[in-house]
């Protein structure tokens, strides 16, 4: 039960994240540099985590310039071995621009960068990554971005709510998902989706932010504890 | 040979575009009430070496559908020029020194 934590010029999370990982949930984690070539540079990895940032200061599109670095030869390889990957914010944007999860990401409809505290509900607790959860339950999350809009075709759209592939919705406190509960715009209220092979998860919140009480919340430890509990049980 | 790629990323129809929108409203604010929208862009220069135009052509093709646009969101269009890099280097001369 190995993680991976993949560190891009201009990934600001990687620390938060290690550290969650080695200190809080206990288990081995390296960084990975951006530049790592090869078919080898996450051999030995059950997850790896593409942590949230500015990789290559967002030019040209977020997450664009990242999706073609060096290292995401051998992510992609990872992925479609059936490995474990996350993407959190940032990392989310660069598995859309990798064409590991569907569709894209847009500007926030409100041109704010929202640094805030949200609710996202528990769409699927069956996936590696929330099987800690319950379906339907409500999570208190952080985010920070300028960019989480999710977009997709209508097609395309509509197959990921087909397949169940949207994993975490924004709501309110109560579970409703309401455009007021919306931070982004974001079609569907979508926050996190998932691959159609169960394996991938992107999403805009920040779970590492919010796994002990110092830091105001300790929702977003489910998911560790579920990848970790899906990585025990895969041995 | 030695030609210059002008490439305009646009939004495709039908994705928001909240930019243009909030463009939209600076303009109106200005009083420009015949503004009936605006999509915003981005213009890319790209001054390439090739062994003809109909090689340039596909490697500005494959440069917008691998990197430059993403075709989720985004189409491309392009013109191929030959390249003069005196106006584009004076421009950036021009920049540097302003900044300076």
């Amino acid at each position: 039960m190995k993680f991976a934590v993949v560190v891009f010029p201009g990934s600001n999370c990687e620390q938060d994240t290690y550290h969650v990982i080695a200190d809080v949930v206990g288990q081995p984690v390296d960084y990975v540099w951006y530049a790592e070539s090869g078919p080898d540079a996450v051999a030995g990895y059950d997850c790896v985590v593409l942590p949230g940032g500015f990789a290559y200061g967002d030019y040209l599109r977020v997450g664009a310039i990242a999706a073609i670095a060096p290292v995401m030869g051998a992510v992609r390889a990872h992925a479609e071995r059936g490995g474990l990957v996350l993407g959190i914010c940032n990392g989310f944007q660069v598995l859309l621009e990798a064409g590991l999860l569907p569709g894209a990401i847009l500007r926030n409809a409100s041109l704010e960068f929202r640094s805030q505290w949200v609710h996202a509900r528990v769409e699927d607790a069956e996936t590696p990554f929330t099987r800690e959860y319950r379906t339907g339950q409500v999570l208190r999350l952080p985010i920070a971005h300028g960019d989480g809009n999710y977009f997709a075709d209508p097609q395309t759209l509509a197959g990921l709510e087909e397949r169940g592939q949207v994993v975490l919705r924004y709501c309110d406190p109560a579970g409703a998902v309401t455009a007021a509960a919306n931070p982004n715009g974001s079609l569907h209220g979508i926050a996190g989706i998932r691959n159609a092979r169960g394996n991938v998860l992107g999403l805009m919140p920040h779970p590492e932010r919010c796994s002990e009480a110092v830091l105001g919340g300790t929702d977003g430890l489910g998911l560790w504890r579920s990848l970790v509990g899906s990585l025990v049980e895969t041995r | 040979m030695k030609l210059l790629a002008k490439i305009h990323v646009t939004l495709k129809p039908g994705v928001n575009d909240p930019q243009g929108l909030a463009i939209a409203g600076g303009l109106r604010q200005l009083g420009f009430d015949g503004v009936e929208g605006v999509r915003a862009g981005r213009y890319l220069e790209v001054r390439l070496d090739a062994p003809d135009r109909q090689a340039a052509e596909r490697a500005v093709e494959e440069m917008c559908r691998r990197l430059l646009a993403n075709p989720v969101i985004e189409r491309y269009a392009y013109e191929l020029t030959a390249d003069d890099p005196a106006p584009l280097e004076a421009a950036i001369e021009a920049l540097v020194e302003e900044e300076a």
